[in-house]
């Protein structure tokens, strides 16, 4: 993986402790959430983490924008480790260049502050901008995401927005201070049809105008392979795949990722889709064995997947990674 | 003979700001056996004709017009007491977000054993009986019956649920965004599932989804909602190979897809119209970009433009995509 990138996680882990009823007190049992990811974002790449609910995707935005610590590993901001910024100016500094928006319009948004109490409070928590200097980075910013003309939307409360206006709202409120990286977590899944493509087509046209790099997080494959450059798969708290989007999508080579990419309909009814591979449900990650996380569900797993330890994330074509032992043997004859 | 006609259908929800126009002369048949998806983004209707073919309809809700003919029956005549016997047992419903609905103090088992023995005049034994049969059914094992609804997971409990709905053998079903909280492979699994039972027993289906890649899988003919109407109504391969309602063509290409070549998103200006004062004439008129000043003054009529494809539009568009 580039060592150039933007913003690098290594080896990043989170453990939550689990309440499980049990007599022996010392038994303490975790959720493996995220569980040792390493990843670079380049400038400006859209990078795509996707899987299935509870694999992990919404804690690791969370980790890197400093909302959780992590129970092991560091997040690299350019170059720079994340872990020492605690509060205060290094904080604020942070801040001004990551930022996050978040899955539900409806619960991101104080209903007390006004449109532009909401858009302009990373401005005021920086404190660097004079009151007219704000108004205008507002106005600017409520143009840039399509709430125009500014003046009829700054004074509205959320109650008196639409969900897609409400989301409009949270964007530009994450990229009022130009970022240079921004976490979106499934921002466009609360969302109308008709109103998604203009979010979708937003952030990559923010992309392009103020140069922003994303951590784009969603459990729709169709979507992460419309705004993403690469895209990590995760099942269980680790990345399973990751490489250029066309790639993972068109030719996988994980197990997973292949029933995961078979089970997606196809808005084509000429199209005929073979069912995916892959046996019983996903459990919670709770004090997994040291093995394979896909081994209970794997159509290909055999003993030594289930002897050793969960296989290493290796390239097995250039920029393309699959943690799994049997990929490596498919494809390496 | 068609199984349901649906006629001119109107229904509107009474509230302190006025009408709100939730389904408007909305008209459609179904066959017997067959599996029609009705589409369109939130808020349109979809839940509302569902609601009204079973009169299951909250109190400030009116049916103003139309009929609904079910096996040569006017459902909207029917007393309550007969549409009693109607509801499960004939047209029975999976409703939204239903798995969130089962009780979390009875097993699961005895709520569908208590539902059937409401409809049906069974022993608690042969009620015992056809819950096991219908789980096994959609993909659940028995055992699990005497197990309560925090023991399923998501993708379990929306199988209950079907199963629940199963259990009287009624001749057609309503689901309503049967799957929409399930991740994708649970999703897969669900609607094979449910296929092959409809297709086994011959009954007819009605899928109500959002989600035009899931109705493209499951639906032999397909009916678009915008704002209470019905805007076009066709064979599925029609619906996606030749739309000719505007709404219908920007609908079908603003969704991404995981196969075929990258296409650029079509965006649609504005959003969905308030029901309590919708646009005049054509209900889609401020988002179209085809509208006339025609589509301004008045209100089109679904009319047939090829066999079996209807389409409400002034200028409907003839072109493939
Ligand atoms: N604060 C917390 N305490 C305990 N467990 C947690 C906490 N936050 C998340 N988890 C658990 O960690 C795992 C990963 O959760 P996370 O929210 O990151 O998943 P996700 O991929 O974002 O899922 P979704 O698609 O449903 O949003 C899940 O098993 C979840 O239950
Ligand atoms: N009880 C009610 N009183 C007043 N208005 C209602 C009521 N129920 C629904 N509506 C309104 O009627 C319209 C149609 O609602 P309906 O639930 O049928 O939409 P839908 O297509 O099922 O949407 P979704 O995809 O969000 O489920 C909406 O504008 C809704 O706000
Ligand atoms: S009737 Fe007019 S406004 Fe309505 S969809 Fe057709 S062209 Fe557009
Ligand atoms: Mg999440
Ligand atoms: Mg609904």
């Amino acid at each position: 993986m580039s060592e150039n990138g933007l913003l690098t996680v290594a080896g990043l882990s989170k453990l939550f402790p689990v309440k499980k009823r049990t007599y022996s007190l010392r038994v303490r049992n975790f959720i493996h959430a995220v569980d040792g990811l390493s990843f670079s974002v380049e400038r400006g790449e859209v990078f795509g983490l996707v899987g299935e609910s509870g694999c992990g995707k919404t804690t690791t935005g969370k980790l890197i924008v400093k909302l959780l610590d992590p129970t092991a590993g560091a997040v690299l901001l350019g170059g720079e480790n994340t872990a020492s910024i605690r509060r205060g100016k290094p904080l604020r500094a942070f801040r001004r260049r990551v930022q996050m928006i978040f899955q539900d319009p409806y619960e991101s948004l104080n209903p007390r502050f006004t449109v532009f109490d909401t858009v302009a409070e990373p401005l005021v928590v920086q404190n660097r901008h004079s009151v007219a200097e704000r108004e205008r980075a507002v106005a600017e910013i409520l143009v840039a995401v399509g709430l125009a003309p500014p003046e009829t939307f700054m004074f509205r409360f959320p109650h008196e927005l639409s969900g897609g206006q409400r989301q409009r709202v949270s964007i530009a409120r994450a990229m009022v201070i130009h970022p240079d990286f921004v976490a979106a977590d499934e921002p466009t899944s609360m969302l109308d049809v008709s109103i998604r493509a203009g979010i979708m087509e937003l952030l990559l046209g923010l992309r392009a105008d103020l140069g922003v790099s994303y951590l784009y997080i969603t459990h729709d494959l169709a979507v992460a392979r419309y705004m993403c450059n690469r895209i990590g798969v995760m099942y269980l708290g680790k990345i399973v795949e990751l490489g250029p989007a066309e790639e993972v999508v068109q030719n996988s080579l994980h197990p997973y990722t292949q029933a995961l990419i078979a089970s997606v309909p196809v808005p084509d009814p000429t199209y005929h889709r073979q069912p995916g591979e892959i046996k019983g449900d996903v459990a919670a990650p709770i004090d997994p064995p040291a093995r394979c996380r896909f081994y209970p569900r794997c159509p290909r797993g055999d003993k030594q997947c289930e002897e050793v330890s969960h296989p290493p994330l290796d390239e097995l074509q250039p920029g393309h990674f699959v943690a799994c032992y049997k990929a490596s043997a498919q494809s390496r004859g | 003979m068609a199984l349901l006609t649906v006629q001119d259908l109107t229904m509107h929800y009474r509230t302190k700001l006025g009408g709100v126009h939730a389904v408007d002369g909305v008209s459609f048949a179904m066959a017997e056996g067959e599996a029609i998806g009705l589409v369109g983004e939130s808020g349109c209707g979809k839940t509302s004709v569902a609601m009204a073919l079973l009169r299951l309809l909250p109190d400030n809700a009116q049916i103003l017009g139309g009929e609904i003919l079910f096996e040569g029956r006017d459902l909207v005549k029917l007393s309550e007491h007969e549409m009693r016997k109607v509801r499960w047992r004939s047209i029975s419903m999976v409703f939204q977000a239903a798995m969130n609905s089962l009780n979390p103090v009875y097993r699961v088992g005895q709520q569908i054993i208590e539902a059937i023995q409401q409809h049906l005049s069974v022993s608690e034994r042969e009620a015992r009986s056809r819950v096991a049969e219908h789980y096994n059914l959609v993909g659940l094992d028995p055992k699990l019956m005497d197990r309560y609804p925090h023991e399923y997971s998501g993708g379990m409990k929306q199988r209950a649920v079907i199963a629940m709905a199963l259990a009287c053998s009624p001749k057609l079903i309503i689901a309503d965004e049967p799957t929409t909280a399930l991740d994708v492979i649970v999703q897969d699994r669900i609607l094979r599932r449910i296929n092959e039972v409809r297709a086994e027993f011959n009954m007819a289906m009605m899928y109500i989804s959002h989600d035009i890649a899931v109705i493209a899988e499951v639906a032999e003919r397909i009916g678009v909602m915008y704002a209470g109407w019905i805007v076009e109504m066709a064979d599925t391969v029609s619906v996606f190979k030749h739309p000719a309602h505007p709404y219908t063509i920007a609908l079908m290409s603003a969704f991404p897809s995981i196969k075929g070549d990258k296409r650029v998103l079509a965006q649609l200006p504005g959003e969905p119209p308030n029901l309590l004062a919708p646009p005049s004439g054509c209900r889609f008129h401020p988002r179209c970009p085809h509208a006339t000043a025609e589509c301004v003054d008045e209100a089109p009529r679904l009319e047939e433009i090829d066999k079996g494809h209807f389409v409400s539009c002034w200028h409907p568009q003839r072109r493939s995509q």
